[in-house]
């Protein structure tokens, strides 16, 4: 129903529809450049140097733009007592988001095939159960999960993160591929069984080479709250083990010495660039999969 | 069990049919069960363990030792958890009410037409790609009371602006929501822009003809339609409302003194830096608490729904 509001009855004359549409396109371009305020404002800002920031405008262009503050956040600032730049954590993050995606998107892949095309009596409470564990307030979960990563001798590895974050993932990879596949007819799958196909048969050979951008969701989805997650990090991990949030967040939060804003924007730009990236590649599906775990069920 | 019969050769082959029926039955089940098991022992079963840690006597490590409700009502004593609560409500209220009302607003703009929709819908949006730390990271800068919005408007020639909410303990939470805001809000966009593209066209059509005003079929007829989409939003604002964590630490780190506490923030420090495992054990409670009243009917009432 784009566009019932304007012009369409004969009421409403052409002066008026204009000026209507002019204050409509100002309001949005006014709010646009509102929203994209604080990402310039990084960028200038991590272009500029220390006395330009402290001597200038924080809106106004970096009159000699820079890369040294760049240089320096990935590879010489101080984050606690080593001087290493975030470069370390930065590949920390990676280390960390590829296998959990990885994982928890298989795992969630085969969980939607069988609670939808291989249904069992109580399907429907084991997916709710699944389903409400990708709402709890991780805080209830955080002292039993600080113990058994001590306990296991996985605690500040990124090998506990990964597990924690398949773990705490597997709900919402569940839930998008139950969705996905609950629109795959069944007849197709009936008619493969006839023909003697197996459960991973059908798995392999019917349903996931129709599941590409389901995939495309998740794997962003996942990427993007496992890259961004804090409070896992912070909580399971310390010192050089950390991931790029952490790392970011004791970079900026420090206090000790010369306030250097060029270089925490700079730092905060590294974390955000990947998040980003795919976004701008991919924002289509990065969407969809904000709406698919959004509107659940 | 006991009784030995000589065994038909057709019922052994029926038998052996069944047991390889058994395991085709069975395979689904297995190839879901260590999920399923992951998800009971550390979602349900660590749930279970917070539970009974609250109503222990633990301090920095855990203590099996009963300690009945002494956590809560040490946490419901705590001026702190007060605070928390309250900047929680002071926070959710403005949070899910300014991305709802900012979010519908600018649908409801978008969905006139626009020319550049392609190129606006994504600035709306970016924020939501971002982690909250970088985002905090950069409303801290850009709301600095020294060199940030406030230094900018001095130069502007407006010398008697003052911005100095972030330094400002009565005013520290409100940045929290306009930094709240920026980045939720697109996707609340997002999500009532969709479900302006799902309304029926002969519907409004037909009130036009009637003579409805475009205000008048906004408010009466478009607004009402959008009624799910309201109630997906607030659920998923309300929840990542009492979840905030992560942006709280990076814009204002709980302070100036204890002014931006939420429960989030006062279930950590009470955990892992005041040794106080039970009382934080029991704010993770209040906020599981908090959190299944909004979810579980939520759920309840989908899942039936689809399963009709």
């Amino acid at each position: 129903m784009s566009g019932a509001a304007e012009t369409a009855n004969g009421t409403v004359s052409a002066g008026s529809a204009r000026t209507a549409r002019y204050f409509i396109y100002a309001t949005l371009i006014v709010l646009a450049l509102v929203y994209l305020l604080p990402l310039y404002v990084m960028l200038t800002t991590s272009l500029k140097s220390l006395d330009e920031i402290r001597g200038g405008d924080m809106l106004a262009l970096p009159k000699d733009p820079s890369i040294a503050a760049w240089v320096k956040a990935w590879g010489e600032a101080c984050i606690g007592v080593s001087c290493v730049g975030i470069k370390g954590y930065f590949w920390n993050s990676i280390k960390m988001v590829v296998p959990a995606v990885f994982i928890s998107t298989l795992l969630g892949a085969l969980n939607g095939y069988v609670l939808t095309k291989w249904r069992f009596p109580g399907h429907r409470i084991v997916f709710g159960m699944m389903l409400f564990a990708c709402f709890i307030p991780f805080q209830a979960v955080l002292i039993p999960m600080a113990r058994l990563l001590g306990a296991a001798g996985m605690s500040n590895s990124t090998a506990g993160l990964v597990f924690v974050h398949v773990v705490y993932g597997l709900g919402f990879t569940t839930l998008f591929f139950r969705n996905y596949y609950e629109a795959f007819p069944d007849e197709l799958v009936k008619a493969a069984m006839i023909d003697g196909a197996g459960f991973f048969r059908i798995f392999w050979r019917i349903l996931l080479p129709t599941s590409g951008p389901i995939i495309v969701v998740t794997v962003i989805y996942q990427f993007t709250n496992i890259w961004n997650d804090f409070l896992f990090g912070v909580s399971f991990s310390s010192g050089e083990a950390s991931p790029m949030t952490v790392a970011l967040n004791n970079l900026v939060s420090s206090s000790t010495g010369v306030k250097e804003y060029n270089v925490d924007m700079a730092a905060a730009v590294f974390a955000a660039l990947p998040t980003l990236f795919v976004y701008v590649v991919a924002g289509r599906y990065f969407v969809r999969g904000l709406m698919a775990g959004a509107v659940k069920g | 069990m006991t009784t030995i019969e000589p065994m038909p050769v057709v019922t052994a082959r029926r038998q052996r049919r069944s047991f390889a029926d058994g395991i085709r039955d069975g395979l689904p089940k297995l190839v879901l069960a260590p999920s399923f098991a992951i998800i009971l022992v550390f979602v349900y079963g660590f749930i279970l363990w917070t539970v009974y840690l609250s109503f222990t006597t633990s301090k920095m490590m855990p203590i099996y030792k009963w300690g009945g409700f002494d956590a809560y009502y040490r946490l419901w004593s705590q001026p702190n958890w007060y605070v928390a609560m309250e900047n929680l409500a002071i926070f959710g209220v403005l949070y899910i009410g300014i991305c709802i009302a900012l979010g519908l607003g600018i649908a409801i703009l978008m969905d006139q037409r626009i020319r550049a929709e392609g190129i606006l819908r994504p600035i709306f949006l970016y924020p939501m790609a971002l982690s909250f730390v970088v985002t905090g990271t950069a409303w801290k800068w850009f709301l600095n009371p020294g060199l940030g919005l406030e230094n900018t408007m001095h130069n502007l020639g407006w010398t008697s602006f003052k911005f100095d909410w972030l330094v400002n303990p009565k005013m520290a939470i409100y940045t929290i929501v306009i930094a709240g805001v920026w980045q939720a809000s697109g996707f609340v966009m997002a999500m009532f822009l969709a479900g302006l593209r799902g309304i029926d066209g002969e519907i409004i059509k037909a009130a036009q003809i009637d003579g409805a005003s475009t205000v008048a079929i906004y408010r009466r007829i478009i607004i009402p339609l959008l009624r799910p989409i309201f109630l997906s939003a607030f659920i998923v604002l309300a929840h990542m409302a009492i979840k905030s964590y992560d942006l709280v630490i990076a814009l204002t780190g709980g302070g100036p003194g204890n002014a931006t506490e939420l429960p989030s923030t006062f279930m950590y420090s009470y955990t892992f830096n005041r040794n106080q495992m039970n009382v934080g054990s029991a704010s993770a409670v209040m906020m599981l608490m908090g959190i299944s009243a909004i979810i579980i009917p939520y759920l309840y009432s989908e899942l039936r729904e689809k399963n009709r």
